[in-house]
């Protein structure tokens, strides 16, 4: 499996900064309403905690061939509720690690988007490219913009209140916190 | 306009001394809890900050309790650096094995949840505590670790969903039938960045254990948590807990709800929610005569005292199906120990049940119980969703003790009238 290898090359890349991978064609994964965290990273790896660890276990209570198909920069777009259940953090780690440059979905569990938002996994409630997307298409994304095309359609997702966009700006919540930290 | 129970423990908490749902609120929790899964990526978060010192290490409780008693060396190591991290900061409040339990059943036990509390934990099932009139928020490891080293974090304050329970329960009917219910009929989404808020009078026909029962799986509905009226049922448990750093709050008579529910408890019967979803709840005889393999009795919603009496009451001089595993995990060592001295543990294993010290166990997929392809589990936990205890292609049902352990005798899910015709809420007998 790549799988390992694959995390640490996108790691990096995945973070909001990285915008050598804006306006590319990525693949997408598609799935529906009420995404558990316990499909996303099953149970029994919560002892693991490193993105190395989690990531090839990515997706492997529902689409355990979904570590094999992704691809560094692909997009998971989902219905509402997506990460519902369990806090896990592992969750988004996971994703981020197997190389999903970000995700795109009708509505999020609130823990889950706002450990997405922490780590520097980019998320997008746009239910109208959901209801327009179908299995097999591709995605050109401008994720700094929250701007997509499928089919030729432009979507705009939701822009994000002044509070979370000072965090995406940051890198994260760490970089946000020590740089708190460094200012007190 | 007045304001919900939850706009008042928010306010509490505020910097800005006010929280109105909509806004954004920067608070200050009066405890942060991690535990051994979500700890670990916090403690490595809290590394990357570079955090010399905590805001209030009297604040932060590690409770290792998933992997609890560790299952294999990594799970060793995962609970080896949550407890160095308590070291290194003189966090006093570490509780493993034998002297502790699974986190929402231990911290009101230790009086570090109560009345007008805010507590905030690095696990979804913290909203519990609203079962003490208190708000229990589940966040992720790494906006802990932004607590731990600030004191503060932003929260979008939720509007709330009004829930008035009446009249008396059914002879089997428990707290897990009331939240399995409400689930059923407002989906796992129906209170989706909302609180949810109960009283009413058939409040007094629940005890602090069946609260929690219906707090815990507040969540189920995707709420963000959930608050208790106060009563003098929280007011005798918080004597002998000795929590007291805060003061009880009441909804104010025109507080503002998204939505206002009413729910018969005269009216419930026992539910069964089918997998994979816990909105999926179902009368017993809908799913009745379903073979199980095993059955589970414990978890933060339902391995509380009340939840083993209830077994113990079905299981009392039967003698439990060769074909299914019983496995009953109390929640803390202080149930543990009264269990014992109430006799259940032998009532218990003399019918054929394994007991577990207490751990979050199979509940998760973790261990102490994990189920084979094509296994099926009835079990009093709070989450059925595919491959939660095991194998994916394994099933999960949840109930009440009652109809777990009557399922345990009768190896398949029956109504528990059939097993224990002696068995039930004594007030309704």
């Amino acid at each position: 499996m790549s799988g390992s290898t694959t995390s640490s090359t996108v790691t990096s890349n995945a973070t909001p900064s990285g915008l050598t991978m804006s306006n590319t064609t990525r693949s997408i994964h598609l799935y529906g309403a009420n995404i558990d965290t316990d499909v996303i990273l099953p149970g029994k790896y919560l002892n693991l905690y490193t993105p190395e660890d989690l990531g090839p276990h990515c997706m492997e209570g529902l689409d355990p061939s979904f570590i094999q198909r992704v691809r560094p920069g692909d997009v998971i777009i989902a219905g509402s509720n997506f990460g519902t259940g369990s806090s896990r953090e592992h969750a988004p780690i996971a994703i981020k690690a197997a190389g999903i440059s970000c995700i795109i979905a009708t509505s999020f569990a609130r823990i889950f988007y706002r450990n997405a938002i922490n780590i520097g996994l980019p998320v997008f409630e746009c239910a109208d490219l959901v209801a327009a997307v179908k299995n097999g298409d591709t995605l050109e994304a401008d994720i700094a913009q929250g701007l997509f095309t499928v089919n030729g359609v432009v979507f705009q997702a939701k822009a994000f209140p002044p509070y979370i966009q000072a965090i995406i700006d940051a890198g994260g919540l760490v970089p946000f916190v020590s740089r708190q930290l460094k200012q007190t | 306009m007045g304001f919900t129970m939850t706009e008042k423990i928010f306010a509490v908490h505020a910097q800005s001394g006010k929280a109105r749902a909509g806004d954004i609120e920067v608070l200050t929790p009066d405890v942060v809890l991690l535990n051994d899964t979500s700890g670990t990526i916090t403690v490595e978060q809290l590394k990357k900050m570079g955090v010399q010192r905590l805001f209030d290490s009297e604040k932060v409780v590690l409770v290792a309790d998933h992997f609890s008693p560790p299952k294999d060396v990594t799970s060793a190591d995962a609970i080896n650096l949550l407890r160095g991290f308590g070291n290194k900061f003189g966090i006093k409040n570490f509780y493993e094995s034998g002297r502790h339990g699974i986190e929402h059943a231990l911290l009101p036990e230790l009086g570090k949840v109560g009345p007008g509390g805010l507590i905030f934990g690095a696990d979804s099932h913290t909203c519990t505590a609203g079962a003490l009139n208190a708000c229990g928020v589940g966040f992720g490891s790494t906006d802990l670790a932004g607590v731990i080293a600030t004191g503060e974090l932003w929260v979008k304050v939720p509007g709330s969903i009004r829930v008035d329970l009446m009249g008396q329960p059914g002879r089997f009917v428990t707290g897990k039938d009331i939240i399995l219910s409400l689930i059923a009929k407002i989906g796992v989404d129906g209170a989706l960045n909302a609180a949810l808020e109960f009283g009413g009078s058939g409040l007094a026909n629940l005890n602090i254990d069946e609260r929690m029962a219906i707090a815990n799986m507040a969540v189920e509905a995707g709420a963000d948590t959930c608050v208790f009226e106060y009563d003098e049922q929280v007011a005798q448990y918080i004597a002998q807990s000795g929590w007291s750093a805060r003061q009880p709050v009441k909804p104010d008579p025109d507080a503002v709800y998204l939505a206002r529910h009413t729910i018969d408890l005269s009216a419930l019967t026992p539910l069964v929610a089918a997998p994979p979803s816990p909105a999926n709840g179902l009368p017993v005889a809908q799913v009745a005569e379903t073979i199980v393999h095993q059955v589970y009795i414990g978890n933060c919603s339902n391995g509380t005292i009340t939840d083993l009496r209830q077994a113990a009451e079905v299981l009392k001089g039967q003698t439990i199906a060769p074909t299914v595993r019983l496995i009953v995990v109390p929640a803390t060592s202080a149930i543990y120990r009264q269990a014992a001295r109430e006799g259940l543990l032998e009532i218990m294993s003399a019918a054929g049940a394994g007991i577990s010290l207490p751990t979050c166990g199979a509940c998760f997929g973790g261990h102490m119980g994990i189920l084979a392809a094509g296994e099926t589990a009835i079990s009093t936990t709070n989450r059925n969703f595919k491959g939660r205890m095991g194998h994916v292609d394994a099933k999960v049902y949840l109930a009440n003790a009652w109809v777990a352990a009557a399922a345990a005798v009768a190896g398949k899910i029956v109504d528990p009238l059939t097993i224990a015709p002696h068995a039930g809420r004594k007030e309704a007998v």
